[in-house]
């Protein structure tokens, strides 16, 4: 994964200060009603809490020369995953930074041509991840795009918590006793790749790169790792970030 | 529809009842499902909780339970459950738990309910918990019937597409790879035609601009005399004529006609997702039987015989490729083992002379039935005439027998470890003597006696005096209905072998909970079967020796319920169709051909309808201990 720069750390230290404070300077309506929208006390047992898996497909890796292309979110629970509630968003990713040769993934030119700028799906966007606690997989993607996207067109970024199903992974499978041994031995690290850490819980091969499909894959994901490594009990406090 | 929803109706769309469905409700039910993940060894369905969706599993397992807690069926992949509460009160009655780490999608009740009312197969399916079985060998029987079966059942794999800038050299080196007889040629982007532009898996839009075909690097390429690096966009020519996946096979056989082309790309939607020719659609609608190997009766030799044995092979091979039921091929190859059988019988008698009294050839056991498979050994015996003196004439039988059994064996059909064989001087006897044989195993009889005398109550007459088999025929017919101990003494050896309880992906389960890596089809499935028709026939009095006629026989008498001897059928053709593609399986990667098949091989259609089948057998089984008690006098002894 070269190419990702250092980032911030932003820890869980206190999500509902930040928050809070966020609110009270906050001037755009829709970024009010979500950090207005209170988020689960991070003692709330995780069986509890409302969650979207968020993905999103974008020109590269750097949020300040690249930008969204596309956004997959998925509403669900620890229950259930509400596939008929999906929302998928093809996004214009131009933009004044944005370079002149962009290698789009899967998605064609014309398609872009023809899809919004991220402004015209923003509030729904918003609204629809405010009150809902956001999971994705490798959170320095959608965290650091997502702000930048937001500061650039309303003048204030979002930051908020997430849950990744990747650094859950790294936990169990990268930060170990055993891990280091592995490492000390030469050994490659585990994959900690969406479809490579799928297949450790018995979960489906999905095909392609489809911010939508990622989005669900996520959500079955945590699901099978708060089944497997954790409770339905588990606050959200040990899982967040 | 989204692509992104393609991966869940796709892989819905392979299983029942979800197969039959229109392209439109599996993607109204791919909107709507609900996930969710379950460890091994957590609950599913709780008892008496509210059930509000059709469980439909993704991947993984799940055993279902009786209320009371015994176990009443375990499902793999592509299952569903709870259809039960669904139809009725909204009450778990089934409790569910995963056995594998299990991803359940959830489909809502209103969506289940809207599948019922628009979907007659679906409603059939879960409404009279219509067995699957019934349903698929329903569905062969109506194969001829092109006009319900959609187009995507011929599909055996995706189109093989280049782009137009290919050279035709590197196009050609593709079709040949992947053995096809046509590509598609596509374009990136949006072109001229609009309906012809489609999203790949990975979402990119790609123009499709033409087809090419074997023919057409004929007339198009070489007899133009283009260069091997000319691309393949200046040689397709810009007529495309498709067919969307849910039409009829009919429909696209006339659309093949009308348009006079041979080859035609399916399209989901917009999406090719292969090409059929119209071979294809011929193979589905006729099925051309075996061509006999009518060589067998102008070899001189034996040797020239056991030439032969190749060609059956190669015979059976294509009469299965071509579509044959298990019933065509059971009755070619008992007719190629009679007519192997005839010409030993006949150089036999070359070689020794006329026969000194008059005889007849008997065969038992599967060429009797005309059942027979491509891994079998030899049933056979000599009637005699009842003028018939061991001291004067039973020399030259006794060289007659060896003379067959040992050209049989040359031939393939391996001597018989029972030792049922005319060679054995007890089954080479008069028929007075044959009579009295089937008298008293029919008043006398006791388990451990008819566990080998059994195969005789399959017989038939090969070469010579048939009327000798056909009196014993008529015999036993008048007989066996009226010997309650002897169907008793019989029922209870055909419990001897049972079917496995359950069938995954990667093992057997057994009716002990023990796991198996591999099973004996014949053994567990097919036998059980014939010895279990055998009984109901011989208690009916029935003359047929095919289980297929004697379960039509029984179907007339009031033996087993309504519907029962139909379901019987579905179940055996579909076992003797599962062991019949194995073998010739094996024989296509030059194995040896035997009985055994390993789930691991097995797709999952055929598991699921195995496990059905095995599932009639299992209960018929059950039923066989009831029907044919042993009688109170004996107990009593």
């Amino acid at each position: 994964m070269h190419g990702i720069r250092p980032r911030q750390k932003i820890t869980q230290a206190d999500w509902a200060g930040y928050m809070a404070q966020r609110l009270e300077k906050a001037r755009n309506p829709a970024i009010q009603n979500f950090f207005g929208t209170l988020l689960p006390d991070p003692e709330t047992p995780i069986s509890q809490v409302p969650m979207v898996a968020l993905d999103m497909e974008t020109t590269g890796l750097d949020e300040r020369r690249h930008a969204i292309v596309s956004v997959g979110i998925v509403p669900f629970t620890l229950d259930r995953i509400k596939l008929a509630e999906r929302r998928y968003w093809v996004v214009n990713p131009s933009r004044p930074l944005a370079e002149a040769s962009i290698a789009y993934h899967h998605i064609t030119h014309s398609e872009i041509a023809q899809a919004p700028d991220l402004e015209a799906i923003l509030d729904e966007l918003l609204m629809q991840l405010a009150g809902r606690l956001v999971v994705v997989h490798f959170r320095n993607i959608e965290r650091p795009f997502l702000d930048a996207a937001v500061n650039a067109r309303r003048g204030e970024g979002v930051l908020f918590p997430m849950i990744d199903t990747m650094s859950l992974e790294a936990r169990l499978h990268r930060q170990t006793l055993w891990a280091r041994f592995r490492r000390w031995l030469g050994r490659p690290p585990v994959s900690i790749r969406l479809n490579a850490s799928r297949e450790r819980y018995g979960l489906p091969v999905y095909q392609g790169h489809h911010a939508l499909v990622d989005a669900l894959a996520t959500a079955e994901l945590l699901q099978a790792q708060i089944a497997t490594h954790y409770r339905p009990e588990t606050p959200l406090k040990d899982l967040w970030c | 529809m989204d692509v992104e929803l393609l991966e869940i109706r796709q892989h819905m769309g392979r299983f029942p009842p979800f197969d039959g469905l229109s392209d439109d409700l599996l993607d109204t039910i791919a909107e709507q499902v609900e996930v969710s993940y379950f460890k091994n060894g957590s609950a599913i369905l709780v008892l008496n909780e509210t059930l509000n969706d059709l469980c439909y599993i993704r991947s993984g397992a799940v055993e279902v339970y009786r209320s009371k807690g015994e176990l009443h069926n375990r499902l793999g992949e592509g299952d569903i459950f709870g259809h039960f509460s669904l139809l009725r009160n909204h009450k778990v009655r089934f409790p569910a738990e995963a056995i594998e780490d299990t991803l359940i999608y959830f489909i809502p009740d209103v969506v289940f309910q809207r599948l019922c009312e628009e979907d007659d197969h679906f409603a059939d399916f879960v409404e009279l918990e219509r067995p699957r079985l019934e349903t698929i060998a329903e569905q062969q029987k109506k194969s001829n019937d092109m006009m319900v079966t959609r187009i995507r059942k011929l599909l055996t794999r995706n189109p093989v597409m280049v782009e137009t800038s290919t050279s035709v050299q590197l196009a050609a080196q593709q079709m040949s790879e992947a053995q096809a007889s046509a590509l598609l040629v596509i374009k990136e982007g949006i072109g001229d035609n609009p309906r012809f532009s489609f999203q790949d898996s990975e979402g990119r839009t790609w123009q499709m601009c033409g087809i090419l075909t074997d023919s057409d690097f004929r007339t198009r390429v070489v007899a133009e005399g283009l260069p091997p690096q000319t691309p393949v966009g200046e040689v397709i020519s810009s007529r495309l004529i498709t067919v969307q996946s849910d039409v009829s096979v009919n429909e696209a056989m006339l659309t093949m006609l009308r348009n006079n082309v041979h080859h035609l790309p399916v399209l989901y939607r917009q999406r090719p997702v292969g090409v059929v020719h119209l071979s294809d659609i011929i193979r589905y609608e006729t099925h051309s039987g075996l061509y006999l190997v009518s060589n067998i009766f102008n070899q001189s030799s034996v040797q020239g015989l056991a030439r032969l044995a190749s060609d059956v092979r190669a015979s059976f091979v294509r009469m299965v490729q071509e579509g044959a039921n298990s019933q065509m091929v059971g009755s070619a190859l008992s007719t190629v083992g009679r007519s192997f059988t005839r010409r030993l019988l006949e150089m036999a008698e070359a070689e020794l002379g006329p026969p000194p009294v008059p005889y007849c050839f008997m065969v038992n056991g599967s060429m009797a039935r005309n059942e027979q498979s491509i891994v079998t050994d030899q049933d056979n015996a000599l009637i005699l005439s009842d003028e018939f003196n061991p001291e004067q004439h039973d020399a030259y039988f006794l060289a007659m027998a060896n003379i067959v059994s040992d050209g049989l064996d040359a031939c393939g059909y391996t001597y018989c470890k029972g030792d049922v064989m005319a060679t054995n001087t007890q089954w080479r006897q008069p028929l007075s003597v044959w009579k009295r044989y089937f008298q008293d195993w029919m008043a006398n009889p006791t388990p451990e006696r008819l566990l080998h005398s059994s195969i005789f109550f399959d017989l038939d007459s090969c070469y010579g005096e048939d009327h000798y088999v056909e009196a014993l025929q008529d015999q036993i017919a008048l007989t066996a209905p009226k010997s309650p101990l002897f169907l008793a003494a019989m029922a209870r050896n055909a419990l001897n072998r049972t079917p496995p309880l359950g069938f995954f992906r990667t093992f057997v389960m057994e009716q002990d909970g023990k796991h198996n890596n591999s099973i004996n089809l014949k053994r567990r499935g097919t036998a059980p079967m014939v010895d279990l028709v055998r009984i109901h026939a011989l208690a009916c009095g029935s003359k047929a020796q095919n289980s297929f006629q004697r379960l039509n026989d029984i179907s007339h008498t009031q033996l087993l319920a309504t519907g029962m001897s139909e379901k019987l059928s579905y179940a055996f053709e579909f076992l003797c169709m599962s062991r019949i593609r194995h073998q010739m399986i094996d024989l296509q990667e030059d194995r040896l051909p035997d009985n055994n098949i390993e789930p691991e091989n097995v797709e999952d259609s055929e598991r699921h309808t195995l496990k059905d089948a095995f599932q009639v057998l299992s209960n018929a089984q059950k039923f066989l201990k009831f029907r044919y008690p042993m009688p109170a006098q004996r107990q009593g002894r």
